[in-house]
C-alpha cells in the first residue's frame, strides 16, 4: 500500500503546484462542456475518398489493435489494458448510437483526439494515447471520423474500468494533463526535409511509437528525457529505438522500412509480441509513409559508429558461416554443456539458417532478443512459441513450456547469451523465467498475422551452385 | 548417452544421441507407432504425445530433456482388445479417414480432458489448433473428443480407471 | 435380384444391370483421382471380356478366392486400402456371397506377387471392378462347394445351403468348406453369370459395418508402411536437387560417410541418398550431405508474377469437349468472366514412405502407391530388369488424394536398396521434399461467356479452359523422379490431349444444365513447368467453380433466386431432387442477412455421370480484415443405392472441408530458383479455428439404382458456394482462388 499512498501524495502535490500556477489554467484543463449528441450520420453521406484516407490513417494509428478484444468484432472495444493503476478497457468506437460513438459529431471526435476529452466532456485516460493523437491535423481527423462512422455499428458494452480510488476520479486527469500534456496539432520543423517532417508527424502522432518505446514515469507519462529508450509492456521487452538499440546489426532507414512493411528482416528476425499487429497494419499502409516513419526513427537512432557497423558485419558473417556448416558448429562453453546440448537438440534444427527468415529460424548472432538488456522476450518465445496465423503464410514456432524445466531454460538462455553475444551475462534470468513460467508475469501471445506481408519468395536452395 | 524415462508406465533406458528427438526414440528405439512423423518442425501435430500430463510435440523435443519424465503415447491409452475411453470414442464415431493424424489428435485431446474433463466444444476446437487434418475429418474428431469426455466422466463416476 | 445377367459386358451394362451388385460399392470412393477406364498396364494374357468386373482380366476363380484344407478363406483384390474403407467393403461382399463371417477372411490387397492386376485404385471405380469380380467369384466358389457336397451326399445341390463356412444337408449334417476343397477345385475359369444373393437376404452387405482398419489406427498397432520394421532394416533419406534438371556436379562425401551410424552414401548419377542404422542418424547425415553436394543450375521455374493469368499465352492444342448449336451471338445480357486456380498440393500429412529389399535377385518394395502393377513396371524399367524381378506390395499410407509422392518414394527405396542388398531399406521423404516434389494439381484458367435470353433462360454458353493434363501417373520410368536423375536419365513422357467421357482437365467442363447452344474447348497445355498430376476431382474443382459462379451471376441478371434459376435449367429429375433437398436441408430463403453475412449455393453431377451433389452454406466476411468464416454447410448427395451412409457422409464432409481449405487459403508458391511453399508455414491449410460450426449431409435414398462414384463429388461445388456467399455478403465476386484475406479485403475495399 505504501507506493499507492506515495502516488496519491504525488498527485496531490501536482495539484498543489497547479493551484499555485493559476486557478484559471486548472479550470481550463479540469472542465469541458458536453458537446450535444447528433443523429448517427448517414454512411452514404461520406466521400469514399475521405473514408479511404481515414482507413489508411486508422491503420497507421493501430486503432483496431486496442479497440478490439480478442475474438471480438473489430472496433467494439473491451480489450483490457493493464496499467500500474489498474485495468482500463478500450471503448466501442463503432458508430453504434447507444454503446459506440454513433452520436458523436465530428467536432466531438476531433476534440477527443486533440484534447483527450469525450463527447460528454469527461477526461479520457491516457491509455488512449491522445498525448500523441493531439498532433493529428484536423484534416486527418476528419478522414478518421469518416472512416469510423462508416464501420458496421455493433452494440457492445465493454467492461467497466478496474481502477481503485483515487485513480477512478477522472477529474484528477486534469492535473496529469497540466503536468504532461501539450496540445497539438503538429508543427513541422522548417529546416528539415519533407520526408522527415512527415515521418515525425506520423511517428509522434498516429503511430504513437513512443507510447511503447519510451519508458514511463510513476504517473504513467512518457519520460521525454529517455525518448525511445525502450520499456517493458505486457511483459514483452520493447526495445530501445534510439542510439541504445540492442540490435546486433544496426538498423538503417532501409532495413527499418522493410521490417515495418513486411514484419520481418533477414538480419533482425520476425516481429512478434505486441509489435506483430503493428507491422501487420503497416503492411497495408503506403510505402511512402512507411519510408517516412523509418527515416525519422533511423534519424533518432543516429548513425551507428564504425565500431557498431563492424560488429554488425561480424554478426552477419558468423550467421552465414553457421548456415553453411551447421552440424559442424559446436561452441566451446565450458561448464554449460547442458545449455549447449539443449540448444543443439531443440533449437539448432530450425535456427541454423538453413532456411531463411521469416520461415526459418533466425540465427541468434543476429537476435535483438539475445542481445537485449534482459531475456524476457527470448523467454516468452521459447516458452510460448509463435502460433500459426489463420490461413496465411506465417512463421510458426512450437512452444517449449511443456518440456523445459526452469533449470533447463535458464541453462539454455545463459548458453545462448554467451555463445551469440559478447554482452555481459543477464542477472535476472532465473527470476524472469520463474515468474513467466508460474504466470506471475502474464504474457499475451499474438498470432503471427503480423508476418502476413512476408513475400513467399524465400529460396529453398540448400547449397549455392557454383 | 543413456537416458531413463518412463514410457506408458514402464521404465525404459534409451541409449542414443542426446539431440535425438523423442519422436525417433519412440518409433525407432522403442518401436511404438502412435506418434507419427508429419513435418519434424512442430507445425502439424502428428507427433503429439503426453509428457507429464502436457501435450508435447515429440519431433522437436530432444531426448536429453526427458530424463526422469513420464511419457504417454497412444499405446498407453489402451489396446485393440481393451481400448481406452478416447480410443473407444474414436471407434464409435468412426472418426478417421486415412487415420494418420488421429493419434496426435487423440493425445492432445487426452491431455485436455485429463485437465478439464468437461471441456466445451469451443475449448476443444481451440486446443486442437496445433494439429492438422488433411482428410477433413474435423467434425468427427470434435464429436469423438466430446464423446471421450463423456466416457471419461462416466468412468470416473463409476470409479473405473480412465 | 437373384441372378445377375452380365450378358452385356460394357460399362453401361454393368451400371444398368448391376443394381444390388453395384450397391455395395458406395462404401468405396474416396478422394481418388480419375483417369478414366484404366484397368491394368498390360492387356491380360487371355482377356475374357464377357466376365464381370476385373474377372475379365483374371478369369481363374482362385486368383480371387482360396480356401485351404482347414477352411481358412483368403480373398485377393488388386485394389488398395487408401483409408476409404475399401477393405471393409470387400470383406462384406466376399463374406456375403461365400456365406462366412467377415472376421475369418484373410484379405490380401494389391500385391504384384499375389493379387490380380487391377491397375490403379483410383476414380471411385474399385467396387465396380474389384467388388464385382469378387462378388461373382465368391458366389461361384460357394456354388462349387455346394456341388461338391451334393456329389458326396448324392443329393441334388438345390436341397443344400451354405452357411457359416459349411454346407448344410436338409437333415442337419454339415460339411466344412475345408473338407470339401481339394486340389485345383477352384482353379477353374469364372462363368459369365452367377447366382447372387438377393438383397433381402443380406447379412452383412447393406449394413453399416464398422471399418476394420480403424481400431489399429487408434491403438498404434502397426498398419502403415511407415510402421514397418523388418529384421536388419536400415533408414534412408534422399537428397534432392535444388530444382528439377539440376545435376550433381561434385560431391565430397567422405565426412558424411564417417558420421555415426552411416552405412552408405548412395550416388547414382545425380541420384543422391544416404543410408544409416538409425532414423535420426539418416536425417542428420542427409543434412550434412545437402551441404557438400554441388549442383548445376538446372531448369529455372517460370517468373511467378501473374503466372496463372499468363497460362493463356503458353503453347496449346485445342480440343473440342462439347459442341452444340451456335455460339457467338451478342445479346443484351451477356456475361463474361475469367476464373483462375493456382497450383495446389495434395499435402498428405504423412510424407511418402517405402520399404525395399533386394534379395535373391528380386527387389521387393512395400509402398502406398495406388497402382502396384504400374509402379512395378516403372521401377523395373528404371532398374533395367524384367518386371518379374520386382515385386510391389501395397501397405497403407496417409491419405493421398490422388497421385502424390508414393510412387516416387517406392522408386527411391528400390534404387537405394540396390546398394545394400540383403538389408531392408526404409525410405521416408521429408516434409519439404513432399511439398516441393509431389506432383501438383495443375493451375487452370477458364473463360466463360454466357448469354441470357429474353425468357430468362441461358441462350448460349461458351467455355474455354487452359490446363495441363491432370494425370502423369507411372507409366513409364520417366514419370518418376529417381529415373530422371540416373546417369542415362529417363525423360518424362510427353503429355497428350485426350477427351474422354470421364474427363481430365475438362472434367465437368460441360454444365449439366439445359443450354441450347454450347461450346466447350480445352486449350491443352503440353508444357509442364511445374510437375503436375491428378488431384482429387481433377478439372472438376475449377470447372464447377467457374460454372456455378456464373450461374449465380446470371441469376442476378435475371433477377432470380439462385436455386430457382438452377432448377429452371435442370431437366434431370435427380439433379432437381438434390438441388431441392439441399435448399430444404439448409433452409434456403431470400431473407436478408446481417451485415457481412452471406449465403451461397452450388450444384454439380460429378463427371456428369457419377454422384449428384448440391450444397448451401453461409459465411461471414470480416470487413476490416477480409477474413472469411464458414458458419454452416448443408449438402445433399445422391450416390445411387446407399449401402453405408456413414462412409458417404464421412467422405462428403471431408471433401467439403478439404475443398474449403483449398479455396480459402491454398496456393503453391515459387520463384525462379525453386518452390518456396515447402511446409505448413509457407503453405497454410485449414486448422480447427476455421472449421465450420456445422456440416450436415442428407443422403438421397435410391434403392435399386446403380452406385455412383461419391468421394470427389464435393470438390467442385464447394468453391462456388463460397464465392457465391462472399458475393452475397459483400457485393463483390472473387474470381481467383484462393480467397485469402488480403484478396477479399482488396475486393471489398474500405
Amino acid at each position: 500500500m505504501v507506493p499507492m499512498v506515495m502516488r496519491v501524495l504525488r498527485i496531490l502535490a501536482g495539484l498543489a503546484i497547479l493551484l499555485a500556477l493559476g486557478a484559471g489554467a486548472f479550470v481550463a484543463y479540469a472542465w469541458h462542456s458536453a458537446i450535444d449528441p447528433v443523429e448517427p450520420p448517414d454512411r452514404a453521406g461520406f466521400d469514399p475518398a475521405l473514408v479511404s484516407r481515414g482507413a489508411e490513417l486508422a491503420t497507421v494509428g493501430n486503432c483496431n489493435v486496442c479497440h478490439t478484444a480478442p475474438g471480438g468484432e473489430p472496433f467494439t472495444g473491451g480489450l483490457g489494458i493493464p496499467t500500474p493503476f489498474g485495468t482500463i478497457y478500450s471503448t466501442n468506437i463503432t458508430p453504434d448510437p447507444e454503446t459506440g460513438i454513433g452520436r458523436w459529431s465530428e467536432e466531438a471526435f476531433i476534440r477527443a483526439m486533440r484534447k483527450g476529452v469525450d463527447r460528454e466532456g469527461r477526461h479520457l485516460y491516457p491509455a488512449f494515447p491522445y498525448d500523441h493523437y493531439t498532433l493529428v491535423s484536423d484534416e486527418d481527423n476528419r478522414a478518421l471520423y469518416a472512416f469510423l462512422m462508416t464501420r458496421k455499428p455493433v452494440a457492445a458494452t465493454p467492461p467497466a474500468n478496474e481502477l481503485s480510488f483515487p485513480f477512478n476520479m477522472r477529474v484528477l486527469l486534469a492535473g496529469w494533463k497540466a503536468l504532461y500534456f501539450r496540445e497539438g496539432p503538429f508543427q513541422p520543423e522548417p529546416n528539415r526535409p519533407e520526408e522527415w517532417n512527415r515521418g515525425r508527424y506520423l511517428v509522434e502522432g498516429l503511430s504513437h511509437c513512443g507510447a511503447c518505446h519510451t519508458p514511463r514515469n510513476r504517473l504513467g507519462a512518457e519520460k521525454q528525457d529517455e525518448y525511445f529508450a525502450g520499456a517493458e509492456v505486457e511483459n514483452w521487452t520493447v526495445y530501445a529505438i534510439n542510439a541504445s538499440s540492442p540490435a546486433p546489426v544496426p538498423w538503417n532507414a532501409d532495413s527499418l522500412a522493410f521490417y515495418l512493411r513486411h514484419g520481418w528482416h533477414e538480419h533482425h528476425g520476425a516481429s512478434r509480441g505486441s509489435m506483430a499487429p503493428v507491422t501487420a497494419n503497416l503492411g497495408s499502409v503506403s510505402e511512402a509513409d512507411v519510408k517516412a516513419i523509418a527515416a525519422y526513427v533511423a534519424d533518432v537512432m543516429g548513425s551507428p559508429g564504425q565500431e557498431r557497423l563492424t560488429r554488425g558485419e561480424a554478426a552477419v558473417a558468423a550467421a552465414r558461416k553457421e548456415a553453411e556448416a551447421p552440424l559442424a558448429m559446436r561452441a566451446n562453453t565450458a561448464g554449460n554443456a547442458i545449455g549447449e546440448a539443449i540448444f543443439l537438440g531443440a533449437c539448432q534444427g530450425c535456427h541454423d539458417g538453413r532456411r531463411p527468415v521469416p520461415f526459418g529460424g533466425l540465427n541468434f548472432h543476429l537476435s535483438s532478443a539475445v542481445n537485449a538488456p534482459n531475456p524476457q522476450n527470448i523467454i516468452n518465445v521459447a516458452l510460448f512459441g509463435l502460433p500459426a496465423a489463420k490461413g496465411e503464410p506465417s512463421a510458426i514456432m512450437p512452444a517449449y513450456r511443456s518440456v523445459l524445466s526452469e533449470d533447463q531454460l535458464v541453462a539454455l538462455l545463459d548458453y545462448m547469451r554467451d555463445r551469440f553475444t559478447d554482452q555481459p551475462a543477464w542477472t535476472d534470468t532465473r527470476e524472469r523465467v520463474r515468474a513467466t513460467m508460474n504466470g506471475e508475469r502474464e504474457v499475451p501471445i499474438y498470432r503471427m498475422d503480423g508476418t502476413t506481408q512476408a513475400p513467399p519468395e524465400t529460396s529453398m536452395r540448400t547449397a549455392p551452385w557454383p | 548417452m543413456a537416458v531413463t524415462l518412463t514410457v506408458n508406465g514402464a521404465s525404459r533406458q534409451v541409449d542414443a544421441d542426446p539431440e535425438t528427438p523423442l519422436l525417433y526414440v519412440l518409433r525407432d528405439h522403442l518401436e511404438l507407432n502412435g506418434a507419427k512423423y508429419g513435418c519434424g518442425i512442430g507445425q502439424c501435430g502428428a507427433c503429439t504425445v503426453i509428457v507429464d500430463g502436457e501435450a508435447v510435440l515429440s519431433c522437436v523435443t530432444p531426448l536429453l530433456l526427458l530424463e526422469g519424465r513420464k511419457v504417454t503415447t497412444i499405446e498407453g491409452l489402451g489396446t485393440l482388445e481393451k481400448p481406452g475411453p478416447i480410443q473407444q470414442a474414436f471407434i464409435e464415431e468412426q472418426a478417421a479417414q486415412c487415420g494418420y493424424c488421429i493419434p496426435g489428435m487423440m493425445m492432445r485431446a487426452q491431455a485436455l480432458l485429463q485437465a478439464d474433463p468437461s471441456a466445451s466444444e469451443a475449448t476443444i476446437r481451440a486446443h486442437l489448433e496445433p494439429n492438422l487434418c488433411r482428410c477433413g475429418t474435423h467434425m468427427r474428431i470434435i464429436k469423438a473428443v466430446m464423446r471421450a469426455g463423456e466416457l471419461m466422466r462416466q468412468n470416473s463416476q463409476s470409479g473405473g480407471a480412465t | 435380384m437373384t441372378v445377375s445377367d452380365i450378358g452385356n459386358p460394357t460399362r453401361r451394362g454393368l451400371l444398368a444391370g448391376g443394381g444390388s451388385l453395384i450397391v455395395s460399392f458406395s462404401l468405396l470412393s474416396r478422394a481418388l483421382a480419375q483417369e478414366g477406364e484404366v484397368q491394368g498396364t498390360a492387356p491380360p494374357a487371355q482377356p475374357k471380356p464377357d466376365l464381370p468386373g476385373s474377372l475379365s482380366g483374371a478369369p481363374f476363380l482362385d486368383a480371387w478366392i482360396r480356401i485351404d484344407a482347414s477352411g481358412g478363406v483368403s480373398v485377393f483384390t488388386g485394389k488398395a486400402e487408401l483409408g476409404q474403407g475399401m477393405k471393409t467393403a470387400i470383406l462384406q461382399i466376399a463374406a456375403e456371397e461365400l456365406e462366412v463371417d467377415p472376421q475369418v477372411i484373410n484379405l490380401i490387397t494389391a500385391d504384384t506377387g499375389q493379387t490380380p492386376d487391377e491397375g490403379y485404385t483410383a476414380g471411385s471405380q474399385s467396387m465396380q471392378n474389384s467388388g464385382t469380380a469378387i462378388r461373382h467369384a465368391a458366389a461361384q466358389v460357394r456354388e462349387i462347394l455346394i456341388a461338391q457336397a451334393a456329389a458326396r451326399w448324392q443329393v441334388p445341390a438345390d436341397q443344400l445351403r451354405a452357411e457359416n463356412g459349411r454346407v448344410i444337408h436338409p437333415d442337419g449334417q454339415a460339411l466344412d468348406y475345408g473338407t470339401l476343397v481339394s486340389n485345383e477345385i477352384l482353379h477353374v475359369e469364372a462363368m459369365p453369370q452367377s447366382r447372387l444373393k438377393p438383397t433381402d437376404r443380406f447379412r452383412v452387405m447393406g449394413k453399416p459395418m464398422p471399418r476394420v482398419d480403424i481400431p489399429a489406427k487408434v491403438t498404434g498397432t502397426p498398419i502403415y508402411v511407415h510402421d514397418m520394421r523388418l529384421p536388419g532394416m536400415v533408414h534412408a533419406r534422399v537428397v534432392r536437387p535444388p530444382r528439377p534438371g539440376a545435376t550433381l556436379t561434385s560431391l565430397d562425401a567422405a565426412a558424411v560417410e564417417q558420421m555415426p551410424g552411416v552405412v552408405a552414401v548412395v550416388r547414382n548419377g545425380s541420384f543422391l541418398a544416404v543410408v544409416a542404422e538409425r532414423e535420426f542418424q539418416a536425417i542428420q547425415a542427409m543434412r550434412a550431405l545437402e551441404k557438400v553436394a554441388r549442383w548445376s543450375e538446372g531448369t529455372k521455374f517460370p517468373n511467378p508474377a501473374n503466372f496463372v493469368q499468363s497460362l493463356k499465352n503458353l503453347p496449346s492444342q485445342e480440343g473440342v469437349v462439347a459442341e452444340q448449336g451456335q455460339v457467338g451471338t451478342t445479346g443484351a445480357q451477356t456475361l463474361q468472366a475469367t476464373f483462375t486456380r493456382p497450383y495446389q498440393i495434395h499435402g498428405s500429412i504423412g510424407p511418402s514412405c517405402a520399404v525395399a529389399l533386394v534379395e535373391n535377385g528380386v527387389t521387393t518394395v512395400w509402398s502406398h502407391t495406388q497402382g502396384v502393377y504400374p509402379d512395378r513396371k516403372a521401377i523395373s524399367e528404371m532398374l533395367g530388369v524384367p518386371p518379374e524381378q520386382v515385386r510391389v506390395i501395397h501397405v497403407e499410407g496417409s491419405g493421398c488424394y490422388g497421385h502424390n509422392g508414393a510412387d516416387d518414394a517406392a522408386a527411391d527405396a528400390a534404387l537405394i536398396a540396390q546398394a545394400v542388398p540383403g538389408r531392408p531399406v526404409r525410405l521416408q521423404w521429408m516434409r519439404e521434399q513432399e511439398h516441393a516434389w509431389e506432383p501438383y494439381g495443375p493451375a487452370m484458367l477458364t473463360e466463360v461467356r454466357a448469354v441470357l435470353g429474353q425468357n430468362g433462360r441461358i441462350a448460349e454458353w461458351s467455355y474455354d479452359l487452359w490446363s495441363n493434363t491432370h494425370s502423369t501417373r507411372p507409366g513409364p520410368a520417366g514419370s518418376l523422379l529417381a529415373p530422371r536423375t540416373l546417369p542415362t536419365p529417363f525423360q518424362p513422357p510427353p503429355a497428350k490431349l485426350s477427351i474422354t467421357p470421364s474427363g481430365n482437365g475438362d472434367r465437368n467442363a460441360v454444365p449439366l444444365y439445359t443450354i441450347p447452344n454450347l461450346r466447350v474447348i480445352w486449350h491443352f497445355l503440353p508444357d509442364m513447368p511445374l510437375r503436375v498430376s491428378a488431384l482429387r476431382a481433377l478439372g472438376a474443382y475449377t470447372n464447377v467453380f467457374a460454372i456455378e459462379s456464373t450461374m449465380d451471376e446470371l441469376a442476378l441478371m435475371a433477377n432470380a433466386d439462385p436455386v430457382e434459376f438452377r432448377l429452371r435449367h435442370m431437366d434431370d429429375p435427380r439433379g432437381r431432387a438434390v438441388i431441392e433437398a439441399a435448399a430444404e436441408e439448409f433452409g434456403w430463403s431470400g431473407e436478408s442477412l446481417p451485415e457481412g453475412r452471406g449465403r451461397g449455393f452450388a450444384f454439380a453431377r460429378y463427371k456428369n455421370h457419377a454422384a449428384y451433389l448440391a450444397m448451401a452454406l453461409d459465411l461471414e466476411v470480416e470487413k476490416e480484415t477480409g477474413r472469411t468464416r464458414i458458419i454452416r454447410v448443408a449438402a445433399a448427395i445422391d450416390s445411387g443405392e446407399v449401402v453405408n451412409p456413414d462412409g458417404i457422409r464421412n467422405q462428403t464432409e471431408g471433401g467439403i472441408l478439404q475443398a474449403t481449405s483449398w479455396t480459402l487459403y491454398e496456393n503453391v508458391t515459387f520463384e525462379e530458383n525453386g518452390i518456396t511453399s515447402v511446409d505448413w508455414s509457407t503453405y497454410p491449410i485449414m486448422r480447427f479455428g476455421a472449421v465450420p460450426e456445422s456440416v450436415s449431409v442428407r443422403i438421397m435414398d435410391r434403392p435399386g439404382q446403380p452406385f455412383l462414384g461419391t468421394g470427389e463429388a464435393a470438390q467442385g461445388p464447394t468453391p462456388a458456394a463460397i464465392a457465391n456467399a462472399i458475393r452475397h455478403a459483400t457485393g463483390k465476386r472473387l474470381y481467383d482462388i484462393p480467397f485469402r484475406a488480403e484478396r477479399v479485403k482488396a475486393a471489398i475495399g474500405v
